[in-house]
């Protein structure tokens, strides 16, 4: 290849890359400490929207835990013979966030597969497109809705409204339901949370209604559906912050370790760089001492 | 009237059913008061006298010990009356009010915002533009989205004048 002086031990730079074990070693090196970049920058991006999504969270969880306030006050539990079930997922579009969507996509599973175990009629209501591919291949009949575009920008009322505007007019009349979201409970944990929600029909008979005077049918129908925007809303917000919080720790795990594996491989490159040059050497050495 | 139509409310559910809770005013007269909106916190478990709301079937105050009820809003001034005297007014544009049976009271509004920061010139504008809408307006959705902006503004203007 390289025509070999006995007096050449001054090896340039640049002969090594010939090698192929270091050709390798070098390609691998490189390719990690772009990940290592990537992933920093991903920290730093999911770090800023999770302390925009914080601050927007404290004026919302007084917003949504007012508006669930009545179902717990009045204590309002639908009857047991109610067969159809509505389950909203709450989730998002990207992924690289540790457990989020899988956390809520099992818990999913396993209400569907309780409730028709007991010959209930469920339907889920997919927000995030994650979910929606996590469940449709098992309980692909069992979904109502997808929504898309989920995640990107923080979610708004307005976005909680449509999303209940297309529930109402999908035509499934449930009579009771949950929400199911990742509840925000600091920078390195959240838990996957149920809400309860229910249908005009079961609050109206619900047996402590009574205390609550002079409701007609039109005003609780209108009550029943602002309370569902509330507490789409609110499941939303709480996601968000769960979810930002989690692709930062998960970033910054993925991070750690890419610096961890940059370690390894540049020793690991400086011992077969040594190697390589001590084998030339010998080689050479040897060589001339045949003469 | 207000007083009257309050004792009415008051004496209806004691014959309805056979339960007493608030037996007088000043027995449990706390009321827990929480009043927000998606992006803003006003009140939380606040203290408070008295709260004036419009609803869709009327405005009404809720004193402490108010009969329990679900109201829903429609655009207009709620007036909160602090224990010191003091009130404030806030606009709120439609929502829904909870009064529980144990004197806790959520009002919770699509959007509210205190009356002073609202410009009387800008809603007459949005009034007036309001109104040439409903001409244009043809089918009965745009019809009635023009119809609610008609109203709020027209609520605005009258709380600011």
């Amino acid at each position: 290849m390289f025509a070999r002086s006995s007096a050449a031990v001054f090896l340039p730079q640049w002969y090594i890359y010939f090698n192929y074990r270091t050709l390798m070693l070098t390609i691998r090196l490189k390719s990690v400490k772009n990940i290592q970049k990537i992933t920093k920058s991903m920290k730093m991006v999911a770090a800023a929207k999770y302390s925009r999504a914080e601050r927007s969270l404290k004026p919302a969880r007084v917003y949504g835990t007012g508006a669930l306030a009545l179902y717990e006050k009045a204590d309002i539990k639908a009857p047991e013979d109610k067969n159809k079930h509505l389950i909203i997922g709450v989730s998002s579009d990207r992924g690289l966030c540790g457990a989020i969507h899988s956390s809520v996509a099992k818990t999913i599973k396993g209400e569907i597969a309780k409730l028709t175990g007991a010959g209930k009629e469920v339907m889920v209501v997919n927000i995030g497109d994650k979910l929606r591919g996590l469940l449709y291949r098992t309980h692909g009949k069992h979904i109502l809705i997808n929504c898309k575009e989920v995640g990107r920008k923080p979610p708004t009322f307005a976005d909680a409204s449509i999303i209940a505007t297309e529930l109402l007019n999908s035509g499934y009349e449930f009579d009771q339901g949950s929400i199911i979201y990742n509840r925000f409970r600091s920078v390195i944990s959240y838990k996957t949370d149920e809400k309860p929600l229910f249908s005009m029909e079961t609050v109206a008979n619900s047996e402590n209604m009574g205390i609550y005077d002079d409701i007609d049918a039109d005003v609780l129908r209108n009550y029943q559906e602002f309370a569902l925007v509330n507490v789409i809303y609110f499941g939303l917000k709480e996601s968000t912050t769960s979810e930002q919080s989690a692709r930062m720790t998960a970033m910054d795990s993925a991070s750690k370790n890419a610096s961890e594996m940059i370690d390894k491989l540049t020793l690991t490159f400086n011992r077969t760089r040594q190697a390589v040059i001590t084998k030339e050497l010998i080689e050479i050495i040897s060589g001339a001492a045949a003469l | 009237m207000m007083a009257a139509r309050f004792l009415l409310r008051r004496a209806v559910p004691a014959m309805r059913q056979a339960r007493c809770y608030a037996d007088a005013p000043g027995a449990s007269a706390q009321m827990s008061f929480t009043f927000a909106s998606p992006t803003e916190v006003f009140f939380q478990g606040a203290s408070v006298k008295q709260i004036d709301v419009p609803t869709l079937t009327g405005a009404f105050g809720i004193l402490p010990a108010h009969v329990p009820t679900l109201q829903v809003l429609r655009p207009g001034v709620v007036t909160v009356f602090s224990d010191d005297g003091s009130s404030k007014k806030f606009f709120v544009s439609s929502g829904s009010v909870t009064v529980n049976a144990d004197s806790s009271v959520q009002l919770l509004a699509e959007e509210a915002c205190p009356l002073d920061s609202l410009d009387l010139a800008t809603a007459k504008a949005n009034l007036e533009k309001a109104q040439a809408d409903m001409v244009g307006a043809s089918d009965e959705a745009s019809r009635a989205e023009v119809q609610i902006s008609i109203e709020a503004n027209e609520a605005i203007v009258k709380a600011l004048e």
